[in-house]
């Protein structure tokens, strides 16, 4: 009999003996409050990480949860903050945790401000209607009316990703709850923590097809790190708590917690704390020494080493320690699109993105290297290119929280399992130590040969010869003038990779897109939700047109709640990235890409809809830009407008293309620079 | 492509099966057997698990089964070291003529009679999956009417238990 516990412990060959099994953490193990302090949401783990202006709400102190509307014995007034939102751990101010009779509704309100949920973008209807009449005398939570759930789910991510802690969102049953579908998926492939609360219908009527029901917990188990359905109101509280401690804890994800509406309505006794119910959850975060010992020896050993750098790493707010690492060895770092702002775009180790449409270097890099570092990143399709042909000659070694994800598509040599800010800082001390004793790697002729391909094959692009706007500067002028510190969100498509491309990224967390799910419409909403936990940074979403017209409903929502976020439109009247591929890929027959025209009706000239007018009819600033020569000043008149939200129409060339480019399912080493042009990486590194 | 049996240790809630069941739909794994049912613990079920597949699949589908919040442990229980029962009903036709013949077979296999109707007698089996395709073999020539099969229940050979440390106490509250 063989007990596999490779999910826990990584996989064959890494095994703890059985004593260290994390399951059975005796005294060896974790404690609880080490737990609390490893998670990346703990406030001492972010302390010395990144000051960044956008950060600066994480330092200030919770607004301090009221005494709800019927005071609670036990947790009076300076409520319990929510791990990693105060500054003590959950226990320390609760003395004798008394109870206090509340209705269910009630009992979700306070557990909210429990919590440290200090915002919730929703959308109140029929089975969630309890909640919303406490949530209205509730002092510590903002409850941000938005259009759309879907706005709601892609705000409460901006919200999550900008300030690190859980975005919230709620809606009712039924369509209000499948409308959160997507940004949950989205959510989930992007490990954002967002929780969300439903309402569904009361527990007598589940399963009947009552009104507005639908079976929201059966729907998002394959999108959601874990759900709840909740009939019972002495069940609420304890939910909301299990609810935020696993979507922060571990790899992050949403979690979904439906409450039936009787249960909401029915009395229960409400205390706080609540003991967890969660006998099966324990992330690893500790990473095994023998493991980061011998990453360690082959960093020493390699020649072509790279940093392979991802999401992950920001969600550890493990920006500080892989800096560290990368100064130490001398070792090029390349960032995914998930982690752009993980490194500093202008350190000159940093090789840029790898990926479809990444820079010639950072794909050269992975492709030549022989040791790639791959810290809290999961070998995407959209990074490797074809599979068996990724970096052939590489050993590699993989950190990341999740052990599920290690050697799933690459095999890996040293696996480690564990908090990317604990691994980078143990690879830290242990690579010293090589040093110390001599053992070093020698990187510089490597990194003389990156050097030249950076000089050879920089990012570029060509200006429109019929004197149209360059959709490429318009998005480099915004970088340069709003700077490293602004919040930068994008939607999906050529719009988003030119905002990957073009704005330099200093600071984690200053750039928010949707990676995984490639969701069209993120960028209003999440913008909205970045604005609101970074009240005092700029936030600019770079949207498409396309995208634009999906989600810009939530302009009313900012427009009326004060969120001054400002809109760049990357205006090519057409849905560009597909109209690349059809341009590429299907001999220039653009089928259903244009926006502004069908195959029977040429509305040449037209403008719909007309943005500026739309914008204003929203109530926020609309400005149009057409001439390059106005981009600068356009962008200057946008900063300066901070009372309310700006939309700009850039009117922009319509065949502009993103470059360098992978093509889908080819190997990373038949990537193209430019149309037709392969880059030449000579071929003298075959030793 | 190799036989596994799995046994997995899940919190006794509702909704559970649908969430295993369901990762392994995704990977597009067909589950050949599958049994569920108490423990000794009251709030601990177990599933047992058999599918065939290959080990590095098998590998993905256990770590992503370990990541459901509700799974407590997975342990694969090798064939050489571990009891493996599937209880089997079978009505079989046995009138007059053959119903001597029909019971000289259950009792060679050692399974039991539970029922008897004028032309129909219905078996109890219990055994591995080898001995109880054996028993319906023999019964086939005399005419099977109904057949109902469990999954496959496996337990480990010796003193240890693998659900000796799946219950811990509450780690943390909020």
């Amino acid at each position: 009999m063989t007990e596999q516990m490779t999910g826990r412990n990584g996989p064959a060959g890494t095994e703890r003996p059985a004593g260290a099994d994390p399951r059975a953490a005796g005294p060896s193990g974790p404690s609880p409050r080490d737990l609390a302090a490893r998670s990346p949401h703990h406030p001492s783990a972010r302390a010395a990480d990144q000051p960044r202006p956008a950060e600066a709400p994480l330092a200030a102190p919770v607004p301090a949860s009221p005494v709800p509307a019927s005071p609670v014995p036990g947790a009076p007034g300076s409520a319990v903050p929510a791990p990693g939102v105060g500054s003590e751990p959950p226990r320390a101010h609760v003395t004798s945790p008394g109870k206090v009779r509340a209705t269910g509704a009630q009992a979700l309100v306070y557990a909210l401000e429990r919590v440290g949920a200090d915002v919730v973008f929703g959308i109140p209807g029929g089975a969630i209607l309890p909640a919303y009449d406490p949530l209205l005398d509730s002092k510590a939570i903002r409850h941000i009316l938005v259009r759309h759930e879907q706005g709601a789910g892609h705000a409460a991510t901006g919200y999550a990703q900008a300030t690190g802690r859980i975005g919230v969102c709620m809606a009712t049953s039924g369509p209000g709850a499948t409308n959160l579908v997507t940004p949950i998926a989205d959510a989930y492939m992007d490990s954002v923590p967002i929780v969300a609360i439903t309402g569904q219908v009361s527990s007598s009527l589940i399963g009947t097809d009552g009104f507005q029901e639908a079976d929201i917990s059966g729907i998002t188990i394959p999108i959601t790190k874990h759900n709840f359905l909740v009939t019972k109101p002495e069940d609420i509280a304890r939910t909301i708590g299990e609810a935020f401690h696993v979507a922060s804890t571990g790899r992050p994800g949403p979690v979904l917690v439906d409450i039936a509406k009787d249960a909401m309505q029915a009395t229960t006794d409400f205390s706080w704390p609540v003991p967890f119910d969660l006998p099966g959850y324990h992330p690893v975060t500790r990473p095994h020494a023998r493991q980061v010992r011998e990453a360690a020896r082959l960093i020493t050993e390699s020649r072509r080493p790279v940093l392979y750098v991802g999401g992950g790493v920001i969600k550890a707010r493990a920006a500080g320690q892989l800096r560290e690492l990368a100064e130490l060895t001398g070792i090029p770092v390349v960032t995914t699109l998930m982690a752009r702002g993980a490194f500093p775009d202008r350190h000159p180790q940093h090789m840029g993105m790898p990926g479809m449409h990444g820079t010639v270097t950072a794909v050269g890099a992975l492709q030549q290297a022989d040791l790639i570092i791959a810290l809290g990143t999961r070998f995407d399709d959209r990074v490797t290119g074809k599979l068996d042909t990724f970096a052939p000659g590489a050993l590699i070694v993989h950190a990341d929280i999740d052990p599920a994800e290690i050697s799933k598509n690459r095999r890996a040599d040293v696996p480690i399992v564990g908090d990317c800010r604990e691994v980078i800082a143990d690879l830290v001390a242990v690579v010293r130590a090589e040093h110390e004793q001599g053992r070093r790697a020698d990187v510089t002729a490597w990194r003389a040969q990156l050097d030249s391909w950076r000089e050879t094959y920089p990012l570029g692009y060509d200006e429109p010869d019929d004197g149209t706007l360059a959709p490429q500067h318009v998005i480099e002028r915004i970088g340069k003038i709003a700077g490293p510190e602004a919040v930068y969100v994008a939607g999906v498509g050529q719009h988003q990779m030119w905002a990957a491309q073009f704005i330099d990224y200093e600071n984690p967390g200053t750039w928010i897109n949707s990676g995984g799910l490639g969701t069209m419409g993120f960028a209003v909403p999440a913008a909205m939700g970045a604005k609101t936990g970074c009240p005092d940074a700029t936030v600019w979403a770079i949207d498409g047109d396309g995208c634009f017209q999906m989600t810009n409903q939530e302009l009313a929502t900012c427009a009326i709640e004060g969120i001054p976020i400002k809109v760049a439109i990357i205006n090519n009247g057409s849905l560009g990235m597909v109209r690349q591929w059809q341009t590429l890929f299907y001999n220039e027959r653009y089928s259903n890409t244009d926006l502004h025209r069908t195959a029977e009706r040429k509305l040449t000239g037209t403008r719909i809809p007309d943005f500026v007018k739309l914008a204003e009819a929203y109530d926020c600033e609309g400005i149009r830009c057409e001439e390059t020569a106005d981009v600068d000043k356009v962008i200057e008149r946008a900063m300066a407008i901070e009372d309310r939200p700006v939309v700009v129409d850039f009117i922009v060339h319509r065949d502009a293309m993103v470059w360098p480019m992978v093509a889908a399912g080819t190997s990373n080493n038949d990537i193209k620079f430019a149309r037709g042009l392969a880059p030449d990486w000579g071929g003298g590194n075959d030793d | 492509m190799t036989r596994h049996t799995l046994s997995v240790l899940v919190e006794n809630k509702p909704g559970v099966l649908v969430r295993i069941a369901g990762l392994f739909a995704r990977r597009n794994f067909n589950i050949d057997s599958l049994a569920v049912g108490p423990t000794e613990h009251e709030e601990i079920s177990r599933i047992t698990i058999v599918v065939n597949c290959e080990e590095h699949p098998l590998e993905q589908v256990t770590k992503q089964l370990n990541k459901l919040i509700n799974v407590l442990k997975i342990v694969e229980l090798e064939p050489g070291s571990t009891v493996q029962r599937e209880l089997i009903l079978i009505k079989v036709r046995a009138d007059a003529e053959s119903r001597s013949r029909v019971l000289e077979a259950v009792n060679l296999f050692r399974a039991k009679v539970v029922d008897v109707a004028l032309d129909v007698i219905t078996v109890e089996a219990t055994g591995n999956r080898e001995k109880l395709d054996a028993l319906i073999k023999v019964l086939e020539p005399f005419g099977i009417k109904e057949l109902v099969q469990s999954g496959m229940v496996a337990i480990g050979r010796g003193g240890r238990s693998i659900t000796d440390r799946a219950l811990r106490p509450v780690e943390r509250s909020a």
